[in-house]
């Protein structure tokens, strides 16, 4: 059932009729609430000081098991759940990376550097988000996302062009998720930590970005920065998950993010 | 307003002689006066007011709009030194280091025109001016001439741009597009900070509070706290030690932090 997507695949978007399909069906299944996420900026970003946000998207909402399933739940928690997960993907693939065969032959000396940096900072990230979680949620034995499984199809660890371009889609993803995700947080603290990771995102990103073309503008190019406005990218985590869920083979549901 | 404070700290004696007369027209009396006189006086005022002494920045209001100020301040800043910096012929052309500052100028100078017009434009009570930035600060740098001291400056400002962007994001939380958009500066500002730090030979990252190799010591002010091991109880350095913990995350600086470093370069 579940779509291994190409490195080709990964840099996408939401007009993947076929992986969005698949998000809305998980979405149908649970409360068909969310159809109107078709359209991917209206529902977030209806207006500024929506006080019914948080509401809409999840007040109560634990992260937990449902109808056999794991949710990510909505509201805050649901939101660092949700970042849990990306930061499992991104901790998975630069372990895979640093742990590979060829990686000290087939890399740079430059390339190996910023690699084992990221693979340390992602599995920090990792760990941080489980231990922070497993103190704020209120039942984690139930609560805490379980550790989820990925497959990489036919990624070739050892391939310099297939793992830096792979690291460019994980960390621009992460980049946009974060920032997509701040205005879901209520807890300013949350959105503090939120915001201290999300920049090192961006500075991996763009470092992966100049290892693969380093005479060039692509650190910050036009593809992510708009250059008419000067913003970077931001996605809902419906979005992310579209993308993120060809390589995440564990199913699980994010019924109440938007 | 710190400025004194942060002169004092500073080791260069050039800077120290280069502000000197600065120093003496304000005198203690003339400092103390101004600080009160501009405790409570919001932002966009005081630029006023403070010209008749100086054109230092008073701390931004806790407010969104107060937020928008500050960054705005400090997009100013950035537009301004890559500009100056294009034109000046500093920047080797022709290869990569220009085509990085190209495009960061491009991102500064929107950033300038997204805030103003968040601001409600330049006839908005909200709107605050530009400052007039000293790049040399009195002397003591000659970025325009001298490349290593440009490249450094630059990676000065963004990670400042950086930290201070983080600092403000609680100012926004009841104004959730103002805050996504300053999420979406934040990150540029970061992917920015991270070329410019690679282009000087470091990782993109920061390590501890370290400002690095080749970076003069008034900019260690951008670096303090940087450091931090502990993020919500959970200990960093515990895995892979404290240099990559620290490395994981950027600490916010605080308006008042914020505003310190902006005055240096602000006459």
């Amino acid at each position: 059932m579940k779509n291994v997507v190409k490195i080709k695949e990964v840099e996408p978007s939401f007009t993947d009729r076929r992986k969005f399909l698949k998000i809305s069906g998980l979405t149908i299944v649970g409360t068909g609430l969310l159809l109107t996420g078709c359209n991917k900026d209206d529902d977030l970003f209806i207006s500024p000081n929506d006080v019914n946000l948080t509401a809409k998207y999840g007040g109560g909402h634990f992260p937990g098991l449902k109808d056999g399933i794991f949710d990510l739940g909505g509201n805050d928690l649901g939101v660092l759940t949700y970042a849990y997960a990306l930061e499992q993907l991104e901790a998975d693939f630069y372990t895979k990376v640093v742990n590979a065969t060829g990686f000290t032959t087939n890399f740079t000396a430059e390339d190996q550097q910023v690699l084992t940096d990221l693979y340390y900072h992602e599995v920090i990230h990792r760990e941080f988000f489980k231990a922070a979680l497993s103190g704020a949620l209120p039942n984690p034995k139930k609560q805490l996302l379980p550790n989820l499984a990925f497959d990489y199809g036919s990624l070739d660890f050892s391939s310099r062009n297939q793992v830096l371009a792979t690291a460019k889609a994980l960390e621009d993803t992460g980049v946009a998720a974060y920032n997509g995700a701040g205005r879901l947080l209520s807890n300013p603290d949350y959105l503090v930590l939120a915001g201290k990771i999300v920049s090192v995102e961006a500075r991996h990103a763009s470092a992966i970005r100049s290892l693969i073309n380093p005479n060039s503008d692509d650190f910050a190019g036009d593809d992510v920065v708009d250059p008419t406005t000067g913003l970077d990218v931001k996605k809902n985590p419906s979005e992310v998950l579209a993308i993120a869920d060809g390589f995440i083979t564990t199913p699980f549901t994010a019924l109440y993010l938007p | 307003m710190n400025i004194l404070k942060f002169i004092q700290s500073f080791a260069n004696e050039s800077l120290m002689q280069s502000k000197g007369s600065r120093r003496e027209s304000f005198g203690q009396f003339g400092q103390l006066g101004k600080n009160l006189a501009l405790a409570s006086i919001p932002f966009g005022l005081s630029s006023l007011t403070n010209s008749a002494y100086a054109a230092d920045i008073t701390p931004t209001p806790s407010t969104p709009i107060g937020a928008l100020q500050l960054a705005l301040t400090l997009e100013y800043l950035e537009k301004e030194y890559y500009i100056m910096g294009l034109e000046s012929g500093v920047i080797p052309a022709g290869g990569r280091d220009e085509k990085v500052f190209m495009q960061i100028s491009d991102h500064e100078t929107d950033h300038v025109t997204f805030l103003i017009n968040g601001l409600g434009g330049v006839g908005s009570p909200n709107f605050v001016a530009k400052p007039t930035f000293d790049f040399t600060v009195g002397g003591a740098f000659d970025p325009f001439n001298h490349y290593p001291t440009f490249l450094a400056l630059a990676q000065a400002f963004e990670d400042t741009g950086v930290r201070a962007y983080k600092g403000q994001a609680g100012n926004l939380i009841s104004t959730p597009d103002l805050l996504t958009a300053a999420l979406q500066i934040h990150s540029v500002e970061a992917r920015h900070a991270s070329e410019v730090r690679r282009l000087r030979g470091l990782k993109g990252w920061i390590t501890l509070n370290e400002r690095g190799a080749g970076m003069p010591a008034a900019t260690q002010a951008v670096y303090d706290g940087e450091q931090l091991t502990i993020q919500a109880g959970y200990n960093t350095a515990e895995l892979f030690g404290a240099a990559a913990g620290s490395e994981a995350y950027d600490e916010p600086l605080t308006t008042q932090e914020t505003v310190n470093i902006a005055n240096l370069f602000i006459v």
